[in-house]
């Protein structure tokens, strides 16, 4: 069994504890397991129905955004500057998308590894994984953790979101350059 | 959040009208409004799941159980939040689900934690220190192990696909600190 079969397996025995281990902790402590399923479940429509402005307000603006050819001319400019910080030309738009979209960063990921003379193992593929693991798609989390309670002022959670990531970002290029520069 | 909204429209017609194509801002903007809809629609069954082994939880005690455990480590960062309170537990829950990787159990627990400390909130509509810490704390990706980056490079043929863990986990402990600190600090000056 390899390092990784280990671990995709690890992660899939606690999700199968957790479903099946909660229920029986449940009845067996007496609890009407069947009917409180039922109760707590009929919330997830709302929740999911609630965050759908939230959502539309924010995918719709990256949607634009991403359409339009901004991300790609923003990435254009950036780059001359962020290659001199160790960050390579190809994952600047990896930076800029990782925020707002989980999806498109994925995909800026995948054709990294597959572009002939990066792949994953050369310094901007590595670089790009571990930005990937290190940050989140901060806009989403935003939208559809404050939108579930009708948040509509976020005060500081948006720039320490965005600090996190910005973090995140100068810590990869840090330890990228320091384990494989 | 005003500025983001309006910085990002902006950003798109002037990149669109350089580019001559102004359409794509319009066929972008009603893709990702689509887009939206089909993601909150799919979170229904997830959600719906989750929320109901949290009730199941929530009343065999597991909740409280789990709530007491954690107080130790949530009482200097949420000392707004009362001791034994149900927001501790779903807050715990959706940091467990997210170290573990379980990213559609972690969402349906963070709403959960957002409505407790929501009812905690003297001004609905407006993200109490606790919740803008929250929210900053799931920001930084708290995944132990990033699987699917590794399953990523498996799949690209890397000759060593989990070799970025410790890097990662050492630069996701960066974003961590980060933005619990900055929430910290930034709750004293931002009203």
């Amino acid at each position: 069994m390899t390092f990784r079969q280990f671990l995709e397996s690890g992660s899939n025995w606690a999700l199968a504890g957790i479903l099946v281990g909660i229920p029986l902790y449940g009845w067996l402590k007496g609890v009407k397991v069947y009917e409180a399923f039922v109760e707590g479940a009929k919330e997830g429509f709302q929740v999911a129905v609630r965050i759908i402005p939230f959502l539309v307000a924010i995918l719709a603006a990256v949607g634009a955004f991403r359409a339009a050819g901004a991300m790609d001319a923003l990435a254009r400019i950036l780059a001359p500057l962020t290659s001199r910080f160790g960050l390579p030309p190809e994952v600047v738009p990896m930076a800029i998308v990782r925020p707002l979209s989980g999806g498109g960063a994925l995909g800026i990921l995948g054709s990294i590894f597959s572009t002939p003379g990066l792949g994953p193992d050369s310094y901007a593929g590595r670089l790009a994984s571990v930005l990937q693991g290190s940050t989140e798609t901060t806009f989403y989390v935003l939208s559809v953790y404050c939108g579930s309670v009708g948040i509509v002022r976020y005060r500081h959670a948006l720039a320490a979101g965005l600090c996190a990531d910005g973090a995140g970002l100068v810590a990869s290029i840090v330890i990228a350059r320091l384990v494989w520069g | 959040m005003n500025v983001v909204f309006v910085l990002l429209l902006v950003a798109a017609l002037v990149a669109a009208a350089v580019r001559g194509d102004v359409k794509a801002v319009g066929t972008g903007a009603l893709e990702g409004a689509g887009n939206a809809v089909t993601l909150a629609i799919g979170l229904i069954g997830v959600m719906s799941l989750w929320l109901g082994l949290l009730k199941i939880a929530e009343k065999s005690g597991l909740v409280d159980k789990l709530a007491r455990a954690a107080r130790p480590i949530f009482r200097p960062l949420f000392r707004d939040v009362p001791d034994g309170h149900p927001a501790v537990s779903a807050m715990l829950l959706n940091i467990a689900a997210n170290m573990l990787g379980l990213g559609n159990a972690a969402t349906p627990f963070g709403i959960k934690a957002m409505e407790e400390l929501e009812k905690l909130n003297p001004h609905p509509g407006t993200a109490t220190n606790a919740q803008a810490l929250f929210v900053a704390i799931n920001t930084a990706s708290l995944q132990l192990v990033p699987t699917t980056v590794i399953a990523l490079r498996a799949a690209a043929h890397s000759s060593d696909p989990a070799g970025i863990l410790l890097p990662t986990l050492a630069a996701t402990a960066c974003s961590l600190t980060v933005g619990i600190v900055s929430a910290k600090l930034l709750e004293r000056v931002v009203r």
